[in-house]
């Protein structure tokens, strides 16, 4: 028994933390990779306005349009804005929004599933029809729709991909909270005298939270994709504000003239960002709930 | 069967009730004043009034609701503020071309995800398995808007093997007598191969791009449904009994293999609709996407407005598709209904 992974005692916080993470990542090189990458696109969206060789709003007509070369890694677009320095300074925004409609879709839907699947009845067939209704909309096609109705900013921009993402996460609570909605700890809970909110709170959530996690890493790809489709679309983020979606659309324009470097990097940084979430969350997956693993 | 189809139709009532609903209440949630929005930046105060009142929006909200599902019955979606033309006729005229693109990418993408599925199932962990697998990965991270632009850089700039992505034809051809409305079919109609041909060349750059994007889901369930079935009873006793590879693989596991795969389909098509609106706009595509896009832009929000009706009404009519050409496949989802 002495080879399993546990923290020695007195071994605490930081420490303890450090181990399991390290364990975890020496399971699978993949997940350990992924790992890797996220903690790139965390720092370069903290820190990447600050570290960048050149100022992203800067132009510089005189060296518009040059191809990747030293002194420009990404080479310079119309306006001889530095690509590399716009794309890194991006990375801040396009993850503001994945990180933040994702974090509200969790409290939305994974709080209405959880209720659904825990009161049953009206709340059940309430959050169901909405989430019904949701999914009779093309995802994408009504994302345009909510933000062209609520007003092109980037805030609609979050709303959108979480209202979008509302079923998936709904259905999900719902179904791990209705599971559990009678299972020995809960009528353990309710026999010593919890109310239903308490027991909801204490016992329900924390066991369906792991579950939600993992789904929020999973979508955390497809809200960076669908937000930058949107501004690509020239929906929420302005030009100049550096983001990769709507790089990409100022950069498409050179691609039919041969300037490939203006919409290649922001698109391959975004592609790099999607990829690395995608792998995050199936690893976090395979962790929490082995069964699931493909 | 009838009795599947009508309980199915049934079904999708309810999903369509929420779609007018939402679409309606989209409206309502405007920023500013409706009337003022449709009357356009220049009206004076007279004007926004009269608006008001041809629109309605001087009623209650239920009254208002009930004149728009009565305009959606005859066919009135508004008129659109930058065109001045009617929205429904609009997005009538630009559907058969959106309606092509999608099609021929779903094709694409079947065509290519399915024989790799297949495969990657009959050898698991070889090279085509792996093949697969990054496949099945990349496709799902990649932005189809992306993908777009380096097939047009790669086979337009470079090779120079495809025309140039300005839309349905090229400018030197006359688009083939309107029959269905899909140049294709049309072209072929007529007789005329030439037409024929440049049309296609102008399709396969936008239908490749939306089959690249579609294909993951597609290669992923049918090698993961093709497992299941090939390490099954019934298709150990084909084998057992000196049926050929070829025979099990396609007469028996392959027809039982694709029902998880139908299903999917719903799925694929709420990805290839959103991702038509973004490869639409890389191909400048005269589709009901990039007229939503344009209109967007404009903030003329009537043919928005009809666009996500349009799209979520077909969203909508192809998943009830979907459900009956799986009763027609599985004789036991008919015994159920």
């Amino acid at each position: 028994m002495t080879d399993i992974a546990v923290a020695p005692r007195g071994e605490r916080g930081l420490a303890a933390l450090y181990r399991h993470a390290r364990y975890v990542i020496g399971e699978n090189s993949v997940t350990g990779f992924a790992f890797a990458l996220f903690v790139l696109i965390v720092l370069a969206a903290l820190f990447g306005p600050q570290i960048v060789p050149y100022d992203p709003l800067q132009s510089n007509t005189t060296a518009a349009l040059k191809p990747p070369n030293l002194h420009h890694w990404f080479g310079t677009d119309q306006l001889g804005r530095d690509v590399f320095s716009r794309v890194v300074a991006a990375t801040r925004l396009d993850f503001f929004i994945a990180v933040a409609s994702v974090a509200l879709v969790f409290l939305m839907g994974g709080l209405a599933g959880v209720a659904a699947g825990f009161f049953g009845g009206w709340t059940d067939r309430i959050v169901g029809r909405i989430a019904d209704t949701i999914m009779a909309f093309p995802l994408f096609v009504l994302a345009m729709g909510i933000v062209a109705a609520l007003g092109n900013t980037v805030q609609n921009i979050v709303i959108a991909t979480a209202i979008v993402n509302f079923p998936l996460y709904a259905r999900i609570a719902r179904a791990e909270a209705h599971v559990r909605r009678d299972a020995g700890f809960v009528e353990a809970a309710r026999l010593s005298g919890n109310s239903n909110w308490r027991i909801l709170a204490l016992q329900i959530l924390p066991n369906v939270f792991p579950i939600l996690v993992v789904q929020m890493s999973l979508t955390m790809g497809y809200a960076i994709l669908n937000a930058a489709g949107l501004s690509f679309i020239g929906l929420g983020v302005r030009p100049p504000t550096p983001e990769w979606g709507i790089m990409v659309a100022e950069g498409a324009a050179f691609m039919v003239s041969g300037e490939w470097w203006n919409a290649f990097f922001p698109g391959a940084a975004l592609m790099v960002a999607v990829f690395c979430f995608n792998l995050l969350g199936d690893g976090l997956r395979d962790m929490v709930d082995p069964r699931r693993r493909t | 069967m009838l009795l599947l189809i009508l309980k199915r139709l049934a079904m999708a009532i309810p999903s369509l009730i929420g779609v007018v609903i939402v679409t309606f209440l989209l409206t309502r949630a405007l920023p500013g004043d409706p009337a003022a929005y449709f009357a356009g930046p220049a009206a004076t105060p007279q004007a926004i009034e009269q608006v008001r009142v041809k629109l309605g929006l001087d009623r209650p909200l239920l009254a208002q609701f009930g004149r728009y599902v009565v305009d959606l019955a005859h066919g009135n979606l508004g008129t659109s503020l930058t065109t001045g033309q009617p929205v429904a006729a609009e997005l009538q005229s630009r559907l058969p071309a959106s309606a092509e693109l999608t099609l021929l990418g779903l094709l694409v993408s079947v065509a290519i995800a399915v024989p790799l599925g297949i495969l990657a199932a009959t050898r698991p962990n070889s090279l085509i398995d792996h093949a697969c697998r990054i496949v099945a990965t990349l496709g799902v991270s990649l932005p189809v808007f992306f993908t777009g632009l380096i097939l047009v850089y790669v086979f337009y700039y470079l090779l120079g093997w495809a025309p140039a992505p300005l839309g349905r034809l090229d400018v030197f051809y006359s688009p083939p007598p309107q029959v269905t409305g899909f140049y294709l079919i049309d072209s072929l109609i007529a007789g005329d191969l030439e037409t024929f041909m440049a049309a296609l060349k102008q399709l396969i750059l936008p239908a490749l791009t939306l089959g690249i994007f579609s294909l993951a889901p597609i290669a992923r369930m049918t090698r993961a449904s093709m497992l299941a079935v090939l390490s099954s009873d019934f298709v150990r006793t084909a084998r057992a009994s000196g049926l050929s590879a070829y025979t099990v693989i396609i007469a028996y596991a392959f027809r039982n293999a694709m029902l998880p795969v139908v299903t999917t389909l719903g799925m694929v098509f709420s990805f290839l609709l959103g991702a038509n609106v973004l490869v639409e706009k890389v191909f400048a595509w005269p589709g009901i996407g990039s007229y939503a896009v344009e209109a967007l832009l404009a903030s003329d929000f009537a043919p928005v407005q009809g666009f996500v009706l349009t799209m979520a009404i077909m969203y909508v009519a192809l998943n009830l598709t979907i459900d009956i050409l799986y009763g027609l496949i599985d004789p036991r989802v008919r015994l159920e209904a």
